[in-house]
């Protein structure tokens, strides 16, 4: 992704801030924090097999891994996943689509402000398990709850931050679109956004932590499928080496989701990150 | 185009009153002004003496208290298509997730139904005017500050306004950054016959550039001179602003503003 970003500009190869990469000794790399973590699984693997911690409760971290293995190669777990995953996108794209839309329309026009703003602040502290028995009650236990939990706790972020970045638009901006004649819907379009967008980016990143929590929690409380559902009747069942593999698959669902965040938005900003150096200098 | 001598932009009684929790300041104060097509119009002054706000209010970007601005007998209520603006802060005005050649196809692409060919051809033609070709694919973060205001002005220029008005474009650049783009405007402004009104707080630049220099009081703003500036053409950096003229208008308009500001006493010749 990132080499992608270098050859959308060809006759920029200065401007990207990172230097190539030359060998460098790898205790100065993230490889550190890398073989950290193989540390502290081989630790495990020792701790349990030396008997300090009870293999009853914490399998060995090898067993989890064959576990995890043969649970990939059945499908299971990758069926149940794409459950949760689905459910989580869903979710996730309306949280954020009218998270945005409310944003714009409470930082450009003080009335919906006043009218929303706080109803927002009373919804918004409410943590979202308090109210899944009651989404419950209106949606039954069913995807359309999951996906409304997801859409509900995604929303707040979104929006309260695509509000602050539609507020600091610099008025400069937005008087040179006015001066080519542009107003209205086309100003929302060509400036407002792409001005507030670092603003609503930050948000999406909040939510995106918020929608795969929130996901686990409504595929725990009430679910036929899910990776949720997976880690708890896992545990109900006594099958500890597949609860733990199901928690493994989240560490690595949510890793590689985020740096796939983080790729799209290094992307799409790279012009913020170029701009603010330079006012800046 | 029409002769260079018809009154176009008339400006009539202008006042400007900015009320505030402090109480009411009174920026323009009863101005009036007529302005011919093609001629090059410095307004200088004192800073905070209203001659952004008097820029503004032409520009259609902020509405009068009394008084009104004409533009081909039409009264200014708007941003007029034939005007545009070229801010100070070109950082700020220029859109950092645009281009060199987007942010300067900008105002086509909104104004004009123009098929994208032209569209392009005449963002090239007019990055060329500007002397910034082979940099269409910057960011303008990547350009120096002389670079970036000469894409906003490129930027505004090819919408082939007929009135330019520029607030202190070149007061946040070096002193031979500055020799450049004045260069550059006086060039773009006799080829494409433009009217340009160009706020400054430095009398000489006003003088080396213009066909007439406005001098405002401090607020509330009044005209407090008005200068016809008869320098010959093409005018150059060093010889022009050595001739005794030059200098007799640069003497004359400091003497206006200086003992505006209470500076000298005595009467300058």
């Amino acid at each position: 992704m990132t080499e992608g970003t270098a050859a959308a500009n060809p006759v920029l190869p200065d401007t990207k801030a990172k230097p190539a990469r030359r060998h460098t000794l790898p205790w100065k790399t993230r490889w550190l924090g890398v073989a950290f973590i193989a540390v502290l699984l081989v630790m495990w693997e020792m701790a349990v097999a030396t008997g300090t911690i009870s293999s009853l409760s914490v399998p060995r971290m090898s067993e989890i891994l064959v576990t995890w293995w043969r649970l990939i190669l059945s499908g299971e777990l990758l069926r149940e996943l794409g459950d949760s995953l689905w459910r989580m996108f869903v979710g996730y794209f309306f949280g954020v689509s009218l998270g945005v839309l409310l944003g714009l329309l409470m930082g450009y026009f003080r009335l919906f402000y006043n009218l929303l703003e706080p109803v927002t602040e009373v919804l918004r502290p409410i943590p979202s398990p308090a109210y899944l028995p009651i989404v419950i009650l209106f949606l039954g236990i069913d995807d359309e709850m999951k996906i409304f939990m997801i859409a509900f706790a995604s929303l707040f972020p979104v929006l309260i931050n695509t509000y602050s970045g539609v507020r600091s638009v610099d008025p400069i901006q937005l008087q040179t679109a006015r001066t080519f004649g542009v107003a209205g819907r086309k100003l929302v379009w060509q400036v407002v956004l792409p001005a507030a967008s670092p603003y609503i980016f930050t948000g999406m990143r909040v939510s995106l932590a918020v929608a795969l929590i929130v996901m686990v929690i409504s595929e725990m409380v009430a679910a036929s499928s899910g990776i949720g559902y997976f880690i708890l009747s896992a545990q109900r069942g006594f099958k500890i080496r597949e609860m733990f593999a199901g928690v493994l698959t989240l560490a690595v669902v949510g890793y590689v989701l985020n740096r796939l965040f983080v790729a799209i938005e290094n992307r799409v900003l790279a012009w913020h990150y170029g701009y603010t150096q330079q006012l800046r200098n | 185009m029409t002769g260079p001598s018809r009154p176009f932009l008339r400006i009539r009684g202008l006042r400007k009153k900015f009320v505030a929790a402090g109480g009411t300041t009174v920026a323009l104060d009863g101005i009036d002004l007529d302005i011919v097509r093609g001629s090059f119009v410095s307004i200088v002054g004192p800073s905070g003496c209203g001659k952004s706000t008097l820029l503004q209010i032409i520009a259609g970007l902020v509405d009068a208290t009394s008084g009104a601005v004409f533009l081909d007998d039409c009264s200014v209520e708007g941003p007029p298509p034939s005007v545009l603006y070229v801010f100070q802060q070109y950082t700020r005005s220029l859109f950092p997730w645009k281009t060199v050649e987007r942010n300067v196809a900008y105002g086509l692409e909104n104004r004009e139904t123009l098929s994208r060919a032209s569209i392009a051809a005449r963002t090239r033609e007019i990055i060329g005017l500007v002397k910034l070709t082979g940099f269409e694919r910057y960011y303008p973060w990547q350009l120096s500050g002389g670079m970036q205001q000469r894409v906003a002005i490129a930027r505004a220029l090819a919408c082939r306004p007929e009135v330019l008005l520029m607030d202190e474009p070149f007061s946040a650049v070096d002193a031979l950054t500055r020799a450049g783009l004045q260069e550059l405007l006086r060039s773009l402004w006799r080829e494409l016959g433009l009217t340009v009104i160009f706020v400054t707080h430095d009398v000489d630049e006003g003088v080396y550039l213009s066909t007439r220099v406005v001098a405002l009081t401090r607020a509330p703003g009044t005209v407090a001179a008005d200068l016809p500036v008869e320098l010959p053409h093409p005018r150059d950096q060093i010889a022009t602003r050595s001739l005794p003229q030059y200098l007799d208008y640069r003497a004359q308009l400091l003497a206006q503003l200086f003992a505006d500001e209470g500076l000298v006493a005595t009467e300058v010749a």
